[in-house]
């Protein structure tokens, strides 16, 4: 009786296991191929057939790619656009978001309607509108041309995310505070912010990747190299003549580096269960 | 330390009203306790004195001062959440000093008025624990902390103990008598428990739909019900009700007759026109059962014996409808079993059949 038991438990952890690297493989293998690209010599690439492994590896790539090309410059304008984005995003959305959650307001149904609205519209669809706007006002080719655009794409979600971790947390604990003797804006700042930093690190998180990958916008609304970010500068590569692949691959590794580091910034923020204890349990 | 006034107080919710005209006036560090059934507007009442829900009309006044539109740090009252509401990235210390931090009173002074609070309710040993790491009985303790470190000019209490276990509740029960006893604070208290209500009550407000029903002391309300739903929401298990039928006088007494026959002689006191219907309510520990009813009893039948360890409760059955009594001591009854109950004269409540208002 207990041989079985413990036989199937066994069994349902494998499949579990399992299925989990199965997933793992199937997610992380692009990535392994980026990376295997990006150090095989380009002479190896093609005569070598489908490896894992070239047999021979190299950095010339990345040395390329750092010391030869437009890319640390890129990368530069890329960590400033996602940056402030991320922030400003975040900023606003901590905002809207606790006031959709904790206050009645007139027009509050039109508000939400409105912004699931502009969640709607298939983004191509506004790119002419956009970039006559912004031409009109001097912010195309410009870095805050490109923030201001990547702002108001993501606020939307952003309020609606940040809207959710408010609710989340029980109104008693405001009250609490102004009967203690806290302002309302002092039990936001004192006994909410800290209790939605996981929020408020998801969506940071969210934003920048979303700015770092962006191409459509960036493509259109900037033609200058100097304030080019790097999904456009990914495209450089692609010639008329051909695609230099291992210095493409090695530019996107690079690339890789800043979201990763910032993930892991802000990782720590996003455990769960800060909230526990607040109430009876 | 200051006396309540409530004037008249209205409350709605968009097109929902919800507190109708109430007026009560607390003294200085009296227990007030407010009960009523659900939804009734007990809650909604205390936040409106907290400042947390706005005053549609009316006057709320504190220690002599109108607050209705003053934030709830400026009327400096302290109050017990029902969730506890504990700011959970704090420590226990950190709190109970919240309120004190945020009045920029000095670290010495803030530290003694938080170890002497943690002694009083014996959170001592905790003081550096998250609120995570505490059992709800340790949270509630913290909860009444975070408001007795504080001299507020009131304590206000929704339902405090109401997610604790029964014995926890006895025990926290006598802890907030003692410490009003100790503080002498003047008190509102919400509550659902009816032990809760007349144990700690210096009077009970009794609510009903958004109105007062009656004030009074918790004997008031227990031994003279001022109406039918007073009647029926104090005491445990509930008044029973029949509804009668003033008959012709016998010798200037009043002669109730119920409908399925019962006959009360010679109410003291009480002149009715004949044929006034009424709705006569008696306690379950005033009917008499089997011996001790006596001569000219009437016959019931047993429905269920409930044994409570002091006593029991019987439910009979009188023609159809059934009643219950509480019977001190062992009850040998057992469903289905006749027995004889006899209504005391003295012991009935009447209540007027259309508006429920006392008639005796
Ligand atoms: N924010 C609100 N918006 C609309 N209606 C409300 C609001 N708060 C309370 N009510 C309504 O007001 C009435 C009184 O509610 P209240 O919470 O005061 O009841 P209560 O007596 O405390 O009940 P309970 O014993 O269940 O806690 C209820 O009908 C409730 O639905
Ligand atoms: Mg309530």
């Amino acid at each position: 009786m207990t041989v079985t038991m413990s036989r199937k438990r066994f069994a349902a952890t494998l499949a579990h296991r399992l299925a989990v690297l199965a997933f793992i493989v199937v997610a992380l293998f692009p990535l392994f191929w980026l990376l295997k690209v990006s150090v095989t010599p380009t002479k190896l690439l093609y005569s070598e057939g489908v490896r894992m492994w070239p047999s021979e590896t190299t950095w010339a790539h990345y040395a390329f790619v750092i010391e030869n090309s437009d890319f640390p410059l890129f990368f530069r304008n890329s960590l400033i656009v996602s940056l402030s984005t991320a922030l400003i995003v975040t900023l606003v959305a901590a905002g809207a978001g606790y006031a959709m959650s904790r206050f009645a307001f007139r027009g509050k149904m039109w508000l939400v309607g409105l912004l699931l609205v502009t969640q709607m519209f298939p983004l191509v669809m506004l790119i002419a509108p956009i970039f006559k706007i912004l031409s009109s006002i001097g912010l195309t080719n410009s870095l805050s041309g490109l923030v201001l655009v990547y702002t108001a794409f993501n606020v939307p979600f952003a309020v609606f995310l940040m809207q959710s971790f408010f609710d989340s947390i029980p109104k008693d604990l405001e009250e609490a505070a102004m009967i203690d003797g806290a302002t309302r804006f002092m039990a936001f700042r004192q006994i909410i912010v800290p209790l939605t930093l996981p929020g408020m690190a998801a969506t940071l998180g969210f934003v920048f990747t979303a700015a770092w990958s962006e191409l459509l916008f960036a493509l259109m609304l900037i033609s200058k190299t100097d304030a080019s970010t790097f999904p456009v500068g990914l495209l450089g590569f692609v010639s008329k003549f051909g695609v230099d692949f291992g210095q493409m691959m090695a530019a996107g590794v690079l690339a890789l580096i800043p979201a990763v580091l910032f993930f892991l910034l802000i990782q720590r923020f996003l455990v769960k269960g800060l909230t526990a204890g607040a109430v009876k349990g | 330390m200051a006396a309540i006034d409530i004037r008249a107080v209205d409350k709605s919710f968009q097109k929902l009203k919800v507190l109708h005209s109430v007026d009560l006036s607390i003294d200085k560090g009296e227990f007030i306790v407010l009960v009523g059934p659900s939804g009734c507007g007990k809650s909604t009442l205390l936040r409106m004195i907290a400042g947390l829900e706005e005053v549609t009309g009316g006057e709320i006044v504190i220690g002599g001062k109108r607050v209705n539109d003053l934030p709830p740090k400026e009327r400096n009252l302290a109050m017990v959440f029902q969730s506890y509401a504990l700011y959970p990235h704090m420590t226990v210390a950190g709190n109970m000093s919240y309120s004190l931090r945020l009045r920029k009173i000095a670290k010495e002074k803030i530290a003694t008025a938080v170890a002497g609070a943690a002694d009083i309710l014996g959170l001592a040993p905790l003081v550096e624990r998250r609120p995570r790491q505490l059992s709800g009985g340790q949270r509630q303790r913290v909860a009444m902390g975070r408001a007795i470190v504080r001299e507020p000019q009131a304590f206000l209490w929704d339902e405090p103990l109401s997610n604790l276990d029964a014995r926890l509740r006895e025990q926290m029960r006598a802890e907030i008598k003692k410490l009003h006893r100790r503080l002498g604070a003047t008190s509102i208290y919400v509550t659902h428990d009816q032990i809760e209500a007349m144990t700690l009550a210096d009077r009970i407000v009794a609510m009903e739909a958004g109105t007062i029903q009656q004030i009074g002391s918790p004997e008031d309300l227990y031994e003279r019900p001022a109406n039918r739903f007073v009647a029926g929401f104090i005491g445990s298990p509930a008044m029973n009700f029949l509804d009668a039928q003033a008959a012709p006088a016998n010798a200037g007494h009043a002669r109730l007759v119920t409908e399925d026959g019962l006959t009360f002689e010679a109410i003291p006191g009480l002149e009715l026109p004949s044929s006034r219907q009424l709705t006569i309510g008696i306690r379950p520990e005033h009917v008499l059962l089997g011996e001790a009813a006596g001569e000219g009893a009437k016959e019931a039948t047993v429905d269920l014996v409930e044994p409570t360890g002091m006593g029991a409760i019987v439910h009979f059955r009188f023609a159809d409808i059934s009643h219950q009594a509480y019977h001190l001591g062992r009850a040998s009854w057992r469903a289905g079993d006749s027995v004889k109950v006899a209504l005391p004269t003295e012991r009935l409540h009447l209540f007027d059949a259309t508006d429920g208002r006392r008639l005796n």
